[in-house]
């Protein structure tokens, strides 16, 4: 099917066409010298066609060719995912640098799975069995994992084998299997198949309800506001709040098997420092790099605003298509707002009335849907695979009373909100402990954490009032509350994430520190004057600090730990 | 053969639209008018009508003016020549000196691949305190420099001009008044550097859609510097004037506003300037300041706002001193560790104490006693500001350690700093 431009505006193009359209498929807006721009019907009045362009719409003209074809925006799964860094259209950037240098080309696309590497496969499935959407029909190794050969997820009827290639090696494109349906078509399988990045991917018996802590190593998200495996939370924070820090320190350090980064319209130097460092870090848990656990999908700023909108999605289908596999996925999606924005730019350009701000109508309802993709999913066979979702939002002027925060605070289950105060005063990691929340339980006993947090909110309020009546006016017994959530805050929640030992404490020694700093703030310090008072938690906190700093198992380690002790022992007295 | 077209079917505001087939996006035209040529830019495509924002402006344009499609974007003349030189935001220069002759280079280039970045590692020492020690400068980074009209931010920019060590230095001035851009050439001139600087200057009184093509210029040309192996710094001001002439093409455009009147898609046209910013592996680097003054002293104005969210960090310049709270290089990490061991840890403890210091300001003016600790902290900040903070310091990075060291050990005892008690032994100024 072919149609004619008439209209360009911006990375909007308005085609002219006679025949069948199918919205949301994927189109070319032919340049006059030949260069084919992937493009998106977006909507269709009569014989117009509005296509959304991928890519930079210099040199289009009015009387240039579309083509017109009929699948949806789709990507490619199979062996090989793993380790690629793609845009928001899955092309591998390494390979394009390979063919056309430092600049990216318009209309040149790459295939998204190596098709030349050859794979142990071992096939599972016998002919005569019946399998349906899902099942796994053999298996290749890929890197740490097994990676599953699945019967297609399209088909969602019972399909009979009809034949599966022996063991050997094979590339994603040579078939490895016949299935044959109900009326006896054949299908012919490969190790990849295509699925439409905006379709949710779950082939699965059920949800469930996802309970099991996803520890990431941060101590503020794990012991106070925890997230679980299967799970969203989201991390709204204005511009220098550490959004991105965070995601990386949790990219980095969160105890899952796969994690999809979706770097949607953030700056491209974030990118390159995940894509230099991650070769480099060695996983503790595997022993492996941890670029052979990750997938990143990087649509930075300056790249063509539409492939933004499809980026969050391409990223989602990859990391819904491990979760198929039995394995615990996380999506990092950072900014989910730069995507909202594209929609906004979109949405603008279709000339659609207008929501709050200017975004369109559908925001939050596109956010919600989004999210949703995020669950622990019974299999099939039993397995249990986890997808979990982070967000980033960057709200305008840091101003939470925004269209994407709110509708994102709706559909998340933790909110780790940074403030600017708290990044200004280098409290890092800068997530606010008195507006922040969660609803999952975590690995700290949830009556304790309680307490910490009234503790929290009891300190800030006798902070508040000393700023009224000094210090002179306030009583020793809410002058020594915010000593102690002042401890706490400085021992537990912040962390020195460019330290080697304090960037990441696994879960074991959170609890750990937990009871000690627990330990700490129950001691009753007794009838002191404000000065020695404030003396003694200033010292208990460098002791502390010092603890964080060492590594378990150093000698340094067990002097701090000891002096803790005897800080507790002597309720913070030297003995005479 | 020349195609002239001169049935232009509507002229409002700056963007004059004609009756022409044939013609490509983006692509540049020239208006002849009684006032002479001008360059236009195709910002819309509608069947056979073609809009057009008219550099010059569409002051004196009449309906059957005549209107040539050259069939190329925008260009600038790449060559040596350049250097030394000031033009326009037509690329015309504005010196009284003759064209250049170059290669021609299209702006807006496309985007560079990520994967053939470098990381970014190399500090741009600027003697500044309180860029060296709290937020250091590094090569390819893009960042800017918040401040408010009245503020010293075009001097800030032309002594970091001068004073970092960069081998080419390009300057855009948007909306400049005709002074400033004296100032900056005097200074450059003074400063020896003019020889190596390029200027593409748009003023108050020039037209407005020549300021949107200012910094295209400048990266453009900065870009392809730098993929020559050099080491470019881009010195842009103010962004402001150039998104409120976004804001002012978008609204003709009849473009739905998003906030405040910008157009929708203002942070793309921010970051697709600001991501040009570059470390190439195997080439050279462009590194990008930026001046954004806030309206009305407002960092949630969607200016500072978006810019804050493409930028890696910025600097708040206000009351002639760079703002220890809110300033953030975010790349400094990539290079602080690798300085002295102490770097960090001087400037973590530095700015927390500085924090606490103001908290103790707030309480002695509102007539509170002052403990002990007060007094250790109000000491300290004078201190800081008196040693470290004031902007007409020009000390190399070791030095502004070492006094930093010299001031917490006036004020304060070790464990105080929060420092931890490796590294505080290590320096900690001895007899003190």
């Amino acid at each position: 099917m072919k149609g004619k431009i008439v209209s360009v505006f911006g990375s909007l193009v308005i085609a002219e066409m006679e025949g069948r359209v199918v919205q949301n498929s994927v189109g070319h807006c032919v340049r006059s010298d030949g260069t084919r721009l992937l493009s998106e019907v977006i909507r269709v009045r009569g014989q117009l066609a509005d296509l959304q362009v991928f890519e930079e719409t210099r040199g289009l003209r009015a009387g240039d060719d579309v083509e017109f074809g009929s699948e949806m925006l789709s990507v490619v799964l199979g062996p090989g995912l793993l380790g690629q860094i793609y845009d928001g259209l899955q092309n591998p950037l390494p390979q394009l640098a390979e063919q056309v240098g430092y600049f990216l080309k318009p209309g040149l696309y790459i295939h998204g799975l190596p098709t030349t590497i050859q794979w142990e496969f071992t096939p599972t499935a016998r002919p005569g069995d019946i399998v349906s959407a899902g099942d796994t029909l053999g298996t290749v190794p890929e890197g740490i994992f097994t990676h599953r050969i699945m019967a297609p997820f399209r088909h969602r009827e019972k399909l009979t084998v009809e034949k599966v290639v022996p063991a050997g090696r094979y590339t994603v494109e040579d078939e490895i299997a016949v299935l044959a349906d109900a009326a006896g078509r054949n299908v012919s399988v490969s190790m990849q198949q295509t699925w439409p990045v905006k379709l949710a991917l779950n082939v699965s018996r059920r949800r469930l309800m996802p309970t099991d802590p996803l520890v990431t190593r941060v101590r503020i998200i794990d012991s106070v506001f925890p997230i679980v495996r299967g799970g969203t939370y989201c991390i709204p924070g204005p511009f220098g709040a550490g959004k991105t820090v965070l995601q990386q320190i949790i990219s980095r350090y969160a105890e899952i098997d796969v994690v999809v980064i979706a770097a949607c319209g953030e700056r491209a130097g974030e990118v390159v420092e995940t894509l230099r460092d991650f070769p480099k870090i060695i996983d503790p848990r595997t022993g492996r790099s941890l670029m052979e656990r990750t997938i990143i999908v990087c649509n930075t700023s300056a790249m063509p605003v539409a492939a933004r909108e499809a980026s969050v999605y391409t990223g989602a289908t990859m990391a819904e298509y491990y979760r198929q596999m039995g394995l615990d996925v996380l999506l990092l999606a950072d900014s989910t707002s730069r995507w909202a924005q594209a929609m906004r730019e979109l949405s603008g350009r279709l000339e659609e009335i207008p929501g709050e701000e200017a975004f369109p109508a559908y925001l939050e309802s596109r956010i919600a849907a989004f999210y949703e993709r995020a669950g622990t999913i019974e299999l099939a066979d039993g397995r249990r695979g986890s997808l979990t979702i982070g967000g980033t939002v960057s709200p305008a002027g840091g101003n939470f009373e925004e269209p994407v925060t709110q509708g994102t605070l709706k559909v998340v289950g933790a909110f780790l909100g940074l403030s600017r105060g708290r990044s200004d005063a280098r409290r890092f990691p800068a997530i606010d402990p008195l507006d922040s929340w969660s609803k999952y339980r975590g690995i700290i006993d949830p009556d304790k954490v309680a307490r910490m947090r009234r503790l929290l909110a009891q300190g800030n309020d006798v902070r508040q009032m000393m700023t009224v009546v000094g210090e002179e006016g306030t009583s020793a017994e809410d002058f020594v509350v915010a000593l102690k959530a002042e401890f706490f805050d400085q021992c537990i929640l912040q962390q020195n994430a460019f330290d080697d030992v304090d960037g990441a404490t696994p879960a074991e020694r959170q609890r750990f520190m937990f009871e000690k700093a627990c330990q700490i703030i129950d001691l009753e310090l007794g009838q002191l004057d404000k000065s020695h008072l404030r003396e003694l938690m200033v010292r208990a906190a460098d002791l502390f600090r010092n603890w964080n700093y060492a590594a378990e198992g150093t000698e340094e380690y067990d002097r701090w730990l000891q002096e803790i002790d005897r800080f507790i022992a002597d309720r913070g007295r030297p003995r005479p | 053969m020349r195609k002239y077209f001169d049935s232009i079917q509507r002229i409002a505001g700056n963007v004059v639209t004609v009756r022409a087939p044939d013609v490509g996006y983006d692509e540049l035209a020239i208006i002849s008018t009684s006032r002479g040529d001008s360059l236009a830019q195709v910002i819309g495509i509608e069947r056979q009508e073609v809009s057009l924002q008219v550099f010059a402006g569409s002051q004196g344009v009449s309906n059957n003016d005549r209107v040539r499609f050259l069939h190329r974007p925008m260009q600038v003349p790449f060559s040596e020549a350049l250097f030394g030189r000031v033009f326009d935001g037509s690329a015309r220069p504005r010196d009284g000196r003759g064209p250049v002759e170059g290669t021609p280079l299209d702006i807006g280039s496309p985007v560079i691949n990520p994967v053939r970045r470098r990381m970014p590692d190399r500090m741009i020492a600027t003697g500044i305190p309180m860029i060296d020690v709290f937020n250091t400068l590094v090569e390819s980074q893009k960042l800017p420099i918040f401040s408010v009209a009245g503020e010293p931010y075009n001097e800030l920019l032309a002594r970091i001009g001068l004073q970092a060590d960069a081998d080419i230095i390009i300057l855009g001035g948007m909306g400049l008044r005709h002074d400033d851009y004296l100032k900056f050439r005097n200074a450059f001139e003074e400063g020896g550097v003019l020889g190596r600087a390029i200027l593409f200057i748009h003023t108050a009184a020039d037209p407005v859609v020549e300021c949107l093509m200012v910094p295209d210029l400048c990266l453009a040309v900065g870009e392809q510097l730098a993929l020559q192996g050099k080491r470019v710094l881009v010195l842009l001001t103010d962004m402001t004037a150039f998104a409120d002439a976004l804001k002012e093409i978008a609204i003709t455009m009849e473009q739905i506003p998003s906030n405040r009147g910008y157009p929708g898609d203002l942070y793309t046209q921010l970051a697709k300037r600001y991501e040009k910013a570059v470390d190439f592996d195997e080439a050279g680097s462009m590194t990008v300041l930026a001046c954004v003054t806030m309206p009305g002293d407002d960092v949630t104005h969607p200016v500072p706002d978006n810019t804050g969210y493409i930028t890696e960090g910025q600097f708040y310049l206000r009351n002639g001193r760079i703002e220890p709270f809110g300033s953030l290089s975010r790349l400094k990490q990539q290079v602080n560790g690798k300085t002295r061991d102490d770097h960090r840890a001087i400037m973590d403890a530095c700015i927390q104490l500085y924090a606490l210091c103001r908290e103790s300001r707030e309480k002695r003016d509102m007539g509170f006693e002052m403990s002990d600790w007060d007094r250790k902290l109000l000491k300290y900040g004078m201190l800081f500001e008196r040693k470290i903070m004031d902007l007409s310091i020009n000390i190399p990075l070791f030095d502004a350690l070492d006094r930093c060291w010299r001031i917490l050990a006036d004020c304060f005892d070790p464990a105080e700093t929060g420092i931890r008690r490796a590294i505080s032994e290590r320096h900690w100024p001895k007899g003190a």
